[in-house]
């Protein structure tokens, strides 16, 4: 019953009331809070019921803050300010405690107030007349589209439109960049949106022309940038269109000398972008953008190309969407994968190297996966642990997934974002008992570790793994410098399942697991590249894909879990 | 002040008229309002006694609202209270019959009215208390001895408590601190659905409604009691078993779980002050009277006389699907009495006017080339107006008023235009024009068309009304008082002359709410355009000079809907406040003040012959009221959601309802009767409207459609029907699908707005959503 409740109510805490009081200076007790945190929901409920209310007559269907304030005008109640704006408020979690906060900037007022560029191209609301059905029969233009004349544009706007367009799919590349810089930060081009996006909605006639869809992307790019420009409901159209650039069989990708993979994988980082900054304009989208990429993947017909577009837009789309869509799906995906691999005919080649390429991708997800996934164990409901899909996922990819995690860092491609703190995280994960190897080289984790008593006491699980990776994060600053790539993996596949931690178990423990055997090669072939002479590389390990991986480091997105977005 | 033109004084006749109604029981008085000093004063209707619950009720959760520290002044009261009425109960339980709750009235009433008195003076009206007393003859003294009685003793009963704040929560409240022991709670309403479980079938679902009202007053008399646990048990215990039609409801009262968020709850006041409506076959009331008695199950049977009101009638059980078409309103159906008085809906006889006809058919018979049709069709005219409908009311019934000139002409051309009119039908439907708001991001809230087609106006969320000239005709406003003096008045072009070209535009925008503009009506004359507010003021603007003339501030809530009469000069508003007004333009107070509904009035509509007045409210029900008594002529229950719009067929016969579960139901105004249930819109129906002749209704909605519906076929299968006006026991067959006559897809913008120009050509308003 309670269950019930929780999920079908909004409920607040006794230690968020408490937490509140004390921020304002008031001590409470247990009790108090509770009946006062009881309380407080009551009201939330009632003022959400009211607010609905002015949803209603406003004839829409989303519940906007005005609505709620409204709401909470007329019960008596001071107004929240500072959420009216459109833009979508970013949640972020302190690493250090369980903490979340919305992430408040300081705006300058001065400078607002003192603007010069504000914008003035606002179109004017106005009434437009189109017959749409004669005597009650046939549309007279397609449904659903967008209108053609939404405003009437004057001279300057048009001009500006033509110059614009020719500029952007011209030859000049200089020409291009000055216009999409425009296009980035003219806050008069509100009334030409629905032309852009009808342009870039062009993207299915130009399929053979890896370059004009470059641009047209790079379009699409600009408009999202813009932040004078509302873009509504046609996020959808710029999403189609994106997604026909991520899913499609491109004309172009029939020669194997275009190079459509950067292509899938740009459009897919801009799918990402789209979707975390004006997602919540359309709702449902995430959804929708879900459901095509799991068709698409479940498609065996379809081409690996589109596959590997797939598999990039869902890990583009964070790790979650990679849990919800490609690792349960992944079971059946490997055997077709895995055929495409094994076969070495001359006629296959091609396929092969596609289908490398998709491997490649799914490898990329599928480790950031784990690592986020790690990263967020003090959630507990996820409904897959840990172990479990790591064990899974092991037995499909081998070695090659565990020395993805030991080539943390150092790595020359690897952007030195915060996730990477994990593998570490899992290096220690043995503890000072189990590899003398690995506390030799960080001195300072384990002794952290060792100090604190709640890793201690919990330690048994891999809640463990999360506590450490915790503490570590906090002063991974120091630590020691040239860390080697091969602490991990080697050295412990042959030692017998020592101490408490689980990955060591994990690892040792399901070398041989029950789907890898014909993936062997892999496993021991995919050995971290330069520095150990051991293994030497094979044919294809250069070849394998390095997706999004860039060695620049991230800027635009502090959120760790975006950390292989492209700046755009 | 050229604009306002007086109409004639017909608010003295309105006056005049007030006290032969309070001969017939109605008492009337003046208040002054000593709060806002922009409305002060105020006339207040009671039709009868049980009215004046609903003012203390509104008074009770404003002041729940304000004054939350003075309620720990009455905590203590409604003990005493409520035992003495426990044991009253109690005591006539055993033999008391369904009528004896009815007849135990008469004290209930006395108390009220002191209630009511004690309220006046608490707020210091002692004028209105004065009258109030007069008028229902109480000696001087009952009030005083009361009053000193609780002030001095602190512990009396009805009256002391009726004297602290908050007078009516507590007597509502109180009526739940029954005491039984929480635990049988499940058991007994368990027992009782056993045994309606086992009845015979023609019976269950008579019964089964029983089962809703039960469960509500049941959970509440755990929750007062502070029962919290047993109370969530007994929710989630049979919560499933309601119709799924009360879920919005069942939310409500899920998220309630503490006596003290019940005060302030409006949603609870009102259904313990409203008894919930049952209609239940003699056959089956007595079955489940046995069974109670049998049982001895006191408990149920207290909740059944206390806040059930069963409306017993003889004759065959009705069937499910009957009694689900029906039901689903907050306060269960209407009386079957509250529809039978007479409503006078036939049409007012037409002002005959010379028409003159002849150039202008010549023009029309060269255009269409039919010229057999122009006679029939002009003898059908001539002898519309020349008929006088036997159901239509008295030509005089409400003062209207006169035409003026300009209103002939406008006559006369919509005379003309009527003769151009497309005859739809099934087979000939109407084109459709979709008039889209562009750049409207401050979002578009209400629009409406002039009579003529010739205006569009739109009312905003950021306050702001625009209007829009749909023809190539501009806007423009009257010259400044200066320049008009110049101007030659005997000139014949003289009205062209008062307008000031320089100020021609397609458009005109009118500042002046300081809230999102809900509702907006132009009157018929186009000279006046309405708009209503969230902040709780009806504007009425000038559409020569594009200001403001006044500000009917009367609703102290948000207005959510309002519109002209089709004669002008009145027009009917609703709200948040529960109660629809109705007003005059040339007077800052409402002329009636229609209340009865227990949730927000939606959408208020005015009959063809400006006799009555339809509101929809979010209390699910459909009230007709009448305009010249102020009375609830009909209240027509079966929607399943808050009603957002309604229409009356241009023959005022019938009314169509489109509420938020996308139904649109068609109603029989003469009868009382629900007559079809048109399915197929899958989200809130906003816009409905029949066309010129009657024959399609066209329906418009949030799921980016219009649908036509064949009216005509609708109404005509009802006539064929045989049904009994006595019973109102409907058999509706589901012949949507046969109905509908078409659905049109918009691009992906809701419809807001609908309207048929008068050749039948419709047009449809929504604001594009980008």
């Amino acid at each position: 019953m309670a269950d019930r409740e929780e999920r079908r109510f909004a409920e607040i805490s006794r230690e968020s009331v408490k937490f509140m009081a004390e921020s304002s200076g008031v001590e409470l007790g247990d009790d108090v809070a509770a009946l006062l945190a009881e309380d407080v929901c009551y009201r939330l409920r009632e003022a959400a019921q009211s607010s609905s209310q002015f949803m209603r007559h406003a004839k829409r269907r989303k519940l906007t803050v005005e609505d709620f304030n409204r709401a909470l005008h007329w019960s008596n109640v001071e107004a929240v300010c500072g959420y009216g704006a459109q833009d979508a408020l970013p949640f972020r979690s302190a690493k250090e405690g369980e903490l979340f906060f919305i992430e408040d900037r300081d705006v300058n007022l001065v400078e607002l107030a003192l603007a010069t560029n504000i914008p003035k191209g606002c179109a004017e609301t106005m009434v437009r007349v189109n017959v749409s059905y004669l005597d009650g029969k046939g549309n007279l233009e397609p449904q659903g589209t967008v209108p053609t004349a939404v405003q009437s544009l004057s001279d300057d706007l048009l001009k500006y439109y033509q110059q614009i367009t020719r500029a952007i799919l011209g030859e000049d590349p200089h020409l291009m960049k000055v216009a999409l810089l425009d296009l980035q930060s003219n806050a008069k081009i509100a009334a030409l949106l629905p032309y852009f996006v009808y342009v870039i909605s062009g993207v299915k006639s130009v399929s053979h022309d890896l370059e004009q869809l470059n641009r047209l992307l790079h379009m699409v790019k600009s408009l999202v940038q813009n932040p004078y420009l509302y873009l509504g409901s046609y996020v959808r159209s710029l999403v189609s269109s994106v997604m026909y650039c991520i899913l499609e069989p491109l004309a172009a990708s029939i020669n194997p000398l275009n190079d459509h993979w950067t292509l899938r994988d740009y459009a897919a980082l801009l799918l990402s972008h789209i979707f975390w900054t004006h997602g919540d304009l359309v709702s449902g989208l995430y959804h929708q953008i879900l459901l095509s990429l799991q068709k698409v993947l479940s498609d065996p017909v379809r081409p690996l190309c589109s596959h590997y577009g797939a598999v990039v837009g869902l890990h583009a789309l964070g790790w979650k969407a990679v849990e919800r869509v490609l690792f349960p799906h992944l079971p059946a995906y490997w055997a077709n994968l895995q055929a495409v691999l094994d076969d070495y005919s001359v006629s296959n080649a091609q396929v092969k190297a596609d289908g490398h390429k998709v491997y490649g991708a799914i490898l990329v997800a599928v480790e950031r996966l784990l690592k986020m996934k790690a990263l967020s164990l003090s959630q507990p409901w996820t409904p897959v642990p840990l172990p479990a899909m790591y064990c899974e996922l092991y037995s499909f990819f081998g070695d090659s997934l565990a020395v993805r995690f030991s080539t943390g860092p150092g790595f020359g491609s690897y952007p030195p974002y915060a996730p990477s703190q994990l593998g570490e995280a899992r290096k220690e994960a043995p503890g000072p008992a189990s590899n003398p190897d690995t506390t030799r080289k960080m001195p300072q984790l384990t002794a952290n570790l060792n100090i604190s008593p709640r890793s201690l006491t919990r330690s048994s699980t891999s809640t463990s793994s999360v506590q450490r990776s915790r503490s570590c994060s906090s002063r991974s600053g120091q630590r020691p410098a040239g860390l080697s790539r091969d602490v991990f993996p080697k050295a412990r596949f042959t030692s017998p399942q020592a101490g408490i931690p689980a990955f060591t178990f994990l690892i040792g423990g399901r070398q041989m697991g029950r789907r890898c055997q014909g993936r062997r090669p892999f496993q021991t072939t995919f050995a971290p590249t330069p520095p150990l002479p051991a293994v030497p590389p094979r044919a294809y390990a250069h070849k394998l894909p390095v997706i999004g991986r860039v060695g620049r480091p991230v800027r635009r997105w502090a959120c760790s879990c975006y950390s292989l977005h492209l700046p755009l | 002040m050229i604009i306002i033109v007086n109409l004639g004084c017909t608010a003295a006749w309105w006056l005049a008229r007030s006290p032969s109604s309070i001969i017939k029981g109605l008492s009337v008085w003046i208040r002054t309002n000593r709060v806002a000093g922009s409305c002060a004063v105020r006339v207040l209707f009671f039709f009868n006694l049980a009215h004046a619950h609903f003012i203390l009720k509104m008074a009770a959760v404003q002041g729940g609202l304000v004054d939350a520290n003075e309620e720990k002044d009455i905590k203590s009261e409604p003990a005493n209270d409520t035992w003495a009425n426990n044991n009253a109960n109690d005591g006539r339980l055993p033999s008391a019959s369904p009528g004896a709750s009815a007849a135990a009235g008469a004290p209930e009433d006395q108390q009220t009215l002191l209630a009511v008195l004690q309220f006046l003076r608490k707020n210091k009206l002692t004028e209105s208390v004065e009258i109030l007393r007069r008028e229902a003859g109480l000696p001087e003294d009952s009030l005083e001895s009361k009053g000193a009685d609780s002030s001095g003793a602190g512990s009396g009963g009805a009256a002391a408590a009726a004297g602290e704040d908050q007078p009516d929560v507590n007597v509502v409240l109180s009526a739940y601190s029954q005491q039984g022991d929480p635990v049988l709670y499940p058991v007994y309403y368990s027992g009782l659905k056993r045994f309606i479980e086992t009845v015979l079938d023609c019976h269950r679902a008579e019964l089964s409604q029983v089962f809703y009202p039960l469960f509500v007053h049941m959970y509440l008399e755990l929750v007062y009691n502070n029962h919290e646990s047993e109370a969530k048990a007994f929710f989630e215990k049979f919560c499933g078993d309601q119709e799924c039609y009360y879920g919005d409801d069942l939310r409500i009262l899920s998220s309630l779980s503490k006596r003290e968020h019940m005060r302030g709850n409006e949603t609870l006041l009102d259904f313990r002050t409203s008894k919930f409506v049952l209609r239940i076959s003699r056959d089956s009331y007595q079955l489940l009277k046995r069974h109670l008695q049998e049982r001895q199950n006191n408990q149920i049977w207290n909740i059944i006389q206390e806040h059930l009101y069963i409306d017993i009638f003889d004759g065959i059980p009705r069937s499910k699907g009957q009694i689900d078409a029906m039901s689903g309103s907050l306060a269960g159906e209407a009386k079957r009495e509250a529809n039978k008085a007479k409503v006078y809906y036939g049409l007012l006889k037409e002002p005959e006017i010379e028409l003159p006809l002849d150039d202008e058919d010549e023009e029309a018979e060269n255009e269409e080339g039919k010229p057999k049709k122009k006679k029939p069709k002009k003898d059908s005219m001539g002898s519309k107006s020349k008929k006088q409908d036997p159901n239509a009311p008295a030509q005089t019934r409400i003062p209207l008023p006169e035409l003026k000139d300009s209103d002939k002409l406008d006559k006369i051309m919509y005379m003309k235009e009527a003769t151009k009119k497309i005859r739809l039908g099934p087979d000939n439907l109407p084109s459709i024009c979709f008039y889209s708001f562009l750049n409207a991001y401050q979002g578009l809230t209400a629009v409406d068309f002039t009579d003529d087609s010739s205006l569009i106006a739109g009312g905003f969320a950021d306050s702001t009304v625009r209007v829009w000239s749909v023809t190539p005709k501009k806007l423009r406003k009257v010259k400044s008082a200066a320049d008009l003096n110049l101007i030659d008045k005997e000139s014949d072009d003289v009205l062209e002359r008062i307008m000031d070209e320089k100020t021609a535009s397609e458009s005109k925008i009118l500042h002046g709410h300081s809230g999102p503009v809900y509702g907006i009506s132009f009157s018929p004359d186009r000279n006046y355009l309405l708009s209503s507010s969230e902040d709780g003021t009806i504007r009425l603007w000038s559409l020569l000079t594009f200001t403001c003339l006044v500000g009917y501030k009367g609703h102290n809530y948000p207005v959510w809907d309002t519109q002209f009469s089709p004669h002008g000069y009145y027009f009917i508003s609703g709200g948040h406040d529960r109660v629809a007004r109705l007003w005059a333009t040339d007077h800052y107070q409402p002329l009636r003040m229609f209340s009865g509904h227990l949730a927000d009035i939606t959408c208020t509509r005015f009959h063809p012959n400006s006799n009555y007045v339809a509101t929809g409210s979010s209390d699910r029900t459909i009230r007709l009221w009448d305009v010249l008594n102020g009375n609830c002529v009909r209240i027509f229950t079966g929607h399943k959601g808050p009603i957002h719009t309604l229409a009356f067929s241009p023959n005022g016969k019938f009314l169509a309802s489109g509420a938020t579960d996308g139904r649109v139901l068609l109603w029989d105004i003469g009868h009382g009767l629900m007559i079809g249930e048109l399915k197929g819109h899958t989200d809130t129906v906003y816009s409905l409207r029949f066309s010129r002749d009657g024959e399609i209704l066209a329906s418009g909605s949030m799921d980016n459609t219009v649908r036509l519906w064949d009216a005509t076929k609708a109404f005509d299968d009802l006539e064929t029907d045989d049904f009994t006006a006595a019973t109102g026991h409907i058999h509706l067959q589901d012949n949507s699908q046969e109905l509908l006559l078409g659905t049109y897809m918009t691009k992906s913008t809701p419809v807001i707005h609908l309207h048929f120009t008068r050749r039948n050509l419709l047009l449809a308003a929504g604001a594009y959503n980008p």
